[in-house]
């Protein structure tokens, strides 16, 4: 079956996941991404390409710094950009998805960009909507974040150039989190030789190992040696039932703190996707240290996003 | 109907000798990827200008976008001087339909007001587009329409043209 990213050429149409993605798409993103860094960093931090393009923003689920960065990365490119906050809007009313997606096409959309508590709700609206209009999956359910998956595969190349000698471990609530999948099919996309995901066992989703990756429940092993820990957020508001017993305990056995860094390679970087529960997945004093990157991920974040979506409109 | 073509670096050597004069310490190189940036080295090395050279790639200001969608391999432009009150010589292999012109006078001004801003190009193949000009011309040739003429580096890094269908 076709990828149903691709259009007939091999080229990115929508983005709704890396999985099954081509490298050299991710890589013609990530060189991409490079030239826009150099854009947000001037004074006037905008380039004409899609002036004249609707980019609706299309959040059913409420997350402003995801939102707030796709709105950066489309003004940035001179596009319009719309803010649909659908959790309160006609959804509620009754309108269904494909409804809504009908009438902001009728209104002339160029590219929508989808969060959705749902699985698979972006490929829906792309396998829906007309030929010319373009989809970026900001997040559906626990499914895939792709172009988070990019920005920290960004980063890392920024930081290691190399991902063929790298030992990269993934560390928290990884069963919640889309984040860690999408940049788990990333990583290996790209050749990282040692995946490592460390967290309890109520927290690490079962047949995760198919994926290649090494799972450890005891952080001090897992991150041995690692050039680069992701730390994940412990999202309390997806936990159902008693997965956990609290945030102090988890702490203590997860948290990263400056002396558990200290097993991993001294020029270890830390990354995390945000937003930090600072005490919680990590320590204050970790999250300020030199070997966070986690400032720079925001920052690359935008160009990634510019990339991506000045890729899928010209195609 | 193949034209000869003229040897790029014997033209090189005639733009060296046509902007030397022209040259102050407020003067800025600026290439334009790919084949401009190979003859703005040679030039700011010949010219010894003070000012670093500058790079564009204006993929993110084509006019054609929407018909060829973003180049597959797009280049960081640099400009590693402060362009406000500079005398820039933007500095391109072939000057054609002066489209690429116009998208890296747009880039330019993004960075800031130069009080000037010239055109030094290898050859001028006419068929303009835009109302375009070069101050500085290698040599002025005719190519029919639809042929490509660009410039690139043999395997010994001479400059040569060459002349695509």
């Amino acid at each position: 079956m076709r990828n149903p990213q691709l259009n007939d050429e091999g080229e990115l149409r929508h983005l709704l996941t890396i999985e099954g993605l081509p490298r050299e798409i991710l890589t013609h993103i990530l060189d991409t991404a490079t030239s826009f860094v150099g854009v947000t960093a001037r004074e006037v931090k905008k380039v004409p390409l899609l002036r004249g393009k609707s980019v609706f923003n299309l959040f059913f689920e409420p997350s402003t710094r995801t939102r707030t960065t796709f709105e950066i990365a489309a003004k940035r490119l001179s596009a319009d950009v719309i803010n649909l906050n659908i959790a309160v809007s006609s959804h509620t009313k009754g309108e269904t998805l494909l409804d809504t997606v009908d009438n902001l096409s009728a209104m002339h959309a160029d590219m929508f960009v989808v969060r959705h508590a749902q699985s698979g709700a972006p490929h829906l609206i792309a396998s829906h909507v007309a030929s010319h209009l373009h989809v970026i999956n900001a997040g559906d359910g626990r499914h895939a974040h792709p172009t988070q998956g990019l920005l920290d595969l960004y980063t890392i190349r920024h930081y290691k150039k190399d991902f063929t000698r790298l030992s990269v471990a993934i560390v928290g609530d990884v069963l919640h989190s889309r984040v860690a999948r999408s940049l788990i099919h990333a990583l290996t996309l790209m050749g990282t030789p040692d995946l490592r995901v460390i967290g309890p066992m109520t927290l690490i989703p079962a047949g995760v190992d198919k994926l290649g990756v090494t799972v450890f429940h005891d952080l001090e092993r897992g991150l041995r040696d690692v050039d680069v820990v992701v730390m994940l957020r412990l999202q309390s508001e997806r936990m159902r039932g008693a997965l956990l017993p609290s945030a102090q305990e988890f702490f203590k056995y997860y948290g990263l703190t400056q002396e558990k860094l200290a097993l991993a390679k001294p020029d270890a970087i830390v990354m995390h996707p945000g937003p930090m529960n600072r005490g919680v997945e990590i320590d204050s004093a970790v999250a300020d240290g030199s070997h966070a990157v986690i400032l720079p991920q925001v920052t690359f974040g935008i160009a990634v996003r510019m990339a991506v979506m000045s890729i899928l409109a010209g195609n | 109907m193949t034209p000869a073509l003229p040897d790029p670096e014997t033209l090189c050597a005639g733009l060296v000798r046509e902007l030397k004069p022209h040259i102050t310490a407020d003067t800025a190189l600026v290439g334009i990827h790919t084949g401009g940036v190979w003859l703005a080295e040679r030039l700011h090395a010949a010219l010894g200008i003070a000012l670093p050279l500058g790079l564009l790639d204006i993929s993110f200001y084509r006019d054609d976008f929407d018909k060829t969608g973003l180049h597959p391999q797009i280049k960081p432009t640099q400009i590693p001087f402060e362009v406000d009150g500079r005398h820039i010589v933007l500095v391109d292999d072939v000057l054609y339909t002066g489209r690429t012109v116009r998208g890296a006078m747009n880039e330019l001004f993004d960075y800031g007001r130069p009080a000037s801003i010239s055109l030094a190009v290898l050859i001028d193949r006419g068929g303009r587009e835009l109302p375009v000009a070069a101050q500085y011309v290698g040599a002025r040739l005719e190519v029919p329409s639809g042929r490509m003429l660009v410039l690139d580096l043999d395997e010994n890094g001479k400059l040569r043209l060459k002349l695509d269908a």
